[in-house]
């Protein structure tokens, strides 16, 4: 019944909680087929999908499109406003502005989508290996999960990012640390359901190898949810890294990013307003087009979950 | 014939649906008479508990549609009712007991706090009179303990249980017209035959009618005074309660009829079925909506619907009665 | 209920427990001796041993340990590193603010969400619902510190209707309440909604329309009696994420909080300081959390009455 909650958004939750309750949907050949099919109808989730498309080419082709160097200092328009040649305007040591945005996109999103990528692969490892030997493994597991969980997560955040150091490595660390218990719990649910099935059973009593069965009985029938628990946890991921990068212990300047563009704009909200808002904008699109399309894909992969 | 508590006239409940327009109630007409017991049958979809829940002011509108008609009672049409005009005689004159005793009560008040709700919605009675009132009200259900049952909450109760108190509910503010809406079908039999035997009781102690719907032609010989037939949206036989058991005339209450285990019947021939389905709104066939499914069906009664007709001193809607028939003659 | 409890608590201690831990060895880690931080590069071996004696720090880690907790029990956590504040006295000066501001941030996105989510299921599929979904999902996706300032942009420098920073005056706390409850009014709208629907599907509300309740009556009684159950628990998850996770807010408004003490122990490396406010901040969300079950227990008979918790 503890419904412990973690992290910023309750997609995520929400979508935990179906699944810890009602299991994951059955999968049939042709499944991924239909699903897609579904996915396709959702007009806003496809939308949300350009819209991310188009963010992930800037930020791959961000050189061909920024107008500057993100990190060229113009001192002779310092803080300027927007005009032709700086559409957002320039920073306090006249950096152009949408070129910071333009690059910043990269930090964010490769931030983003590795952190939560290595952070789902820890706990589907942790979860899955919970899940099926159950027992004291599982309650091991499952106390460093409440452990976890209890602990406050920005402040654990800021907590490691000040005991390891600034950087982006130790970045990565701080929000793989935040982010595996979630998946590891989902994944320890729907192993510890599927491990009763008869296939299971079956391949067992054929004589077939724990690491098999866990990598080709399992975790392919989880993938789904992995696949959802995914894409819902990058914006996490992307707003942890903005906070951190804001409170000044995430991406250091010069290099840019989205959170640490505010936090620089923060001295010039009287002067130069525009200059904070432009990186929130950028950061709330983002999120929202991760939102919409994880709720769209959630919806297509697991049908019966919808009311 | 008696006086009418209730007369439906030419009732038609529509539903737009992404598939279309769904006809659930077409063209209704029956009426209840005080003091009787009223029995609609047919099979789930064939429009029976959308006639009661338009009766009662509930259909949902939208995506449903009351298209047209009266529903008369003590000589004023409902349809005409303002929403809080609805609101002073639902639960006061006019009360509902549902199928689903287990979901039909609300998790969290007591079952006291539910039985004086509508005490104290529709009477003006101190807290400590609504209480004795509806002690008094579980008494007569027979449940058992009732004072301490009152302080209880629905999960603590069993199914029948739970129906006897949403009886309870129903009655607590001597309804002219009491509904049930197949109020014995989620319970066991044993059980359920206390809880019809409660419901005539109560009839005759308190003088209500009653409108039993039910698919179970089992419970009308039961209960009911009348019966009416319904299949697709449309009453297809409307008779007494002895008439019908002494011979159904449409083929489909014929072949509800079948449907019924006989306990003395020595032959171990076996339980029979009306083949096929209700058909569904955008399937409709072109005639008499049971002609897919009716073993003596001819050309006519594919070709266009029968009229609601008089046969031997009851209403049929079948081409069997009538002088077509004959003419048709395969 | 009972043995809910007891199992409840006995897990609330463990975790703790391992909070402490957990705590205990980050602080271990931590690169750079504290002392030598602490009393800059002036010092000689000698003093710097002297001080790691007093302040037990050449004691074996376990024995280490053992002090953390037997202080933390009687919340004594010693005194700051740098500004020689008796630690206890700090969380608790801190704790004010911030419990101030939680609390705000929390009536503002309680007042704003549960209605326009009860609102939005009533009139689902119609203008209201879309508006109030689409303000959610804003709400829910753009960052705190970000809104913020925004706010103090709009209502501070062009309206100048609000201040931007401080915390004397009543007026000074609307801002950074707003701000910090925008995202959980979103959140609330959202679940709220979704709860109602599902709870005004369910047969006992047609009941209560057949006994004659009239509308609102049957959406605020009967609905939301039921849908709270799971608004509970999400609110007041919700309420310990307000109370621990406010030092965005309170960096963009300069108020002295719970989060700012964290945010500045971290960058002295004020290690009491720091123990100190970590499991303050650990204690207060894992006794929020304990509450809220014990809450949600409360308000489902169901479970009250010992049926349906495993």
């Amino acid at each position: 019944m503890s419904k412990k909650v973690f992290g910023f958004f309750n997609k995520q939750k929400e979508y935990e909680k179906e699944v810890l309750e009602n299991g994951t949907a059955a999968r049939y050949s042709g499944f991924y087929a239909d699903s897609f099919k579904r996915l396709k109808k959702n007009k806003m989730a496809m939308f949300c999908a350009i819209v991310l498309i188009l963010i992930i080419l800037v930020a791959i082709f961000a050189p061909l499109l920024a107008p500057y160097d993100p990190t060229y200092q113009d001192y002779s328009a310092v803080l300027a406003s927007p005009s032709l040649a700086h559409p957002f305007g320039t920073d306090e040591y006249g950096r152009d502005i949408l070129s910071r945005i333009i690059y910043g996109s990269r930090v964010s999103i490769s931030i983003g989508i590795v952190a939560q990528v290595v952070a789902s692969l820890v706990g589907v490892t942790l979860g899955a290996v919970a899940g099926y030997y159950g027992g004291v493994v599982d309650s091991i597991i499952s106390r460093i999960m409440e452990i976890f969980q209890a602990f406050p997560d920005l402040i654990f955040a800021m907590a490691i990012m000040t005991f390891m150091g600034k950087g982006v490595l130790n970045l990565f660390i701080a929000l793989r640390l935040l982010t595996w218990v979630r998946t590891a719990r989902m994944i320890r649910g729907s192993v510890m359901q599927l491990k009763e099935k008869e296939y299971i059973e079956a391949s067992r009593a054929n004589g077939a190898s724990t690491f098999w069965i866990i990598t080709k009985g399992l975790i392919p029938n989880c993938l789904s949810t992995i696949i959802v628990m995914v894409t819902l946890g990058i914006p996490n991921a992307i707003m942890y890294e903005a906070s951190l990068s804001f409170l000044g212990i995430g991406i250091q300047p010069p290099t840019p990013s989205w959170g640490n563009m505010i936090s620089a704009a923060q001295t010039f909200i009287s002067y130069r307003p525009v200059y904070s808002i432009m990186p929130g904008i950028a950061i709330m699109i983002t999120v929202i087009a991760f939102n919409i399309f994880g709720d769209g894909l959630r919806d297509a992969l697991d049908p019966k979950l919808k009311s | 014939m008696g006086e009418k508590i209730l007369e439906v006239k030419h009732l038609k409940t529509y539903f737009h649906t992404d598939a279309g327009l769904s006809r659930a109630v077409n063209d209704v007409s029956f009426s209840v008479e005080k003091g009787k017991t009223l029995g609609i049958v047919g099979e789930s979809g064939c429009g029976k508990s959308i006639t009661s829940l338009s009766i009662m002011g509930l259909v949902e509108i939208p995506p449903g549609e009351i298209a047209g008609g009266e529903i008369i009672f003590e000589g004023e049409d409902l349809l005409k009712k303002s929403e809080d005009e609805m609101n002073k005689i639902r639960g006061k004159k006019i009360a509902m007991i549902f199928q689903e005793p287990m979901t039909s009560l609300n998790p969290v008040f007591t079952i006291g706090q539910q039985i004086t709700e509508a005490l104290m919605l529709h009477e003006t009675l101190t807290k400590k009179q609504a209480r004795e009132r509806g002690i008094e009200m579980l008494k007569m259900v027979k449940i058992p303990l009732a004072e301490k049952r009152f302080d209880e909450y629905p999960h603590q109760l069993s199914g029948g249980m739970r129906q006897r108190v949403m009886i309870a509910m129903a009655l607590c503010c001597n309804p002219d017209l009491l509904i049930c809406d197949e109020p014995t079908t989620a319970l066991d039999v044993t059980i359920q035959a206390q809880i019809l035997e409660l419901i005539n009781e109560l009839k005759e102690k308190t003088g209500t009618s009653v409108m039993m719907i039910t698919h179970d032609l089992g419970v009308i010989a039961e209960v009911a005074d009348d019966v009416m037939v319904m299949y697709a949206g449309k009453v297809v036989e409307h008779a007494t309660g002895d008439q019908i058991f002494e011979k159904p005339m449409h083929p489909y209450t014929e072949g509800l009829m079948h449907c019924i285990p006989k306990l003395d019947d020595d032959d171990t021939q076996r339980l029979s079925v009306i083949e096929g389905m209700v058909p569904s709104f955008d399937d409709m066939p072109a005639g008499c909506a049971f002609c897919p499914r009716c073993p003596e069906a001819r050309q006519i009664c594919r070709e266009r619907m029968p009229e609601l007709a008089e046969a031997q001193g009851r209403m049929v809607r079948c081409f069997k009665y009538t002088q077509e028939w004959e003419e048709s003659g395969e | 209920m009972l043995s809910y409890t007891a199992k409840r608590l006995l897990q609330t201690v463990i975790v703790l427990f391992g909070i402490s831990l957990i705590t205990f060895i980050l602080l271990q880690v931590v690169p750079g001796d504290p002392v030598a931080l602490m009393l800059e590069k002036r010092a000689d071996p000698e003093t710097i041993a002297k001080v790691r004696h007093e302040l037990g720090l050449d004691l074996p880690l376990a024995t280490q340990y053992l002090n953390f907790i037997k202080g933390a029990v009687h919340l004594d956590f010693g005194t700051s590193y740098f500004t020689k504040e008796v630690v206890s006295d700090a969380l608790f000066r801190c704790f004010k603010v911030t419990v101030k501001l939680a609390c705000m941030a929390f009536v503002f996105a309680a007042a704003i969400g549960i209605p326009s989510g009860i609102f939005s299921a009533v009139k689902r599929g119609k203008g209201v619902d879309t508006f109030v979904m689409i303000l959610s999902i804003i709400g829910v996706s753009a960052p705190a510190f970000w809104v913020a300032i925004i706010l103090q942009i709009i209502f501070g420098l062009k309206l100048a209707v609000l201040p931007i920073s401080g915390f004397d005056s009543i007026a000074s706390y609307i801002l950074p309440s707003v701000a910090l409850g925008a995202r959980y009014a979103g959140n609330m709208a959202r679940i709220t909604r979704t709860s109602m629907l599902e709870v005004l599907g369910q047969d006992y509300i047609r009941t209560a329309k057949a006994k004659g309740v009239k509308k609102w009556g049957v959406i605020m009684k009967h609905g939301l009696k039921n849908a709270l159950i799971p608004i509970v628990t999400l609110v007041g998850t919700d309420f310990g994420y307000m109370l621990t996770g406010s030092m965005l807010i309170e960096k963009v408004f300069s108020i002295p909080g719970i989060g700012k003490l964290a945010v500045d122990a971290m960058s002295n490396r004020d290690l009491p300081l720091l123990e100190g406010t970590v499991m303050y901040i650990a204690f207060i969300f894992v006794i929020v959390n304990l509450i809220v079950d014990l809450s949600y227990a409360f308000l489902d008979p169901r479970i009250r009455y010992g049926k349906g918790e495993a």
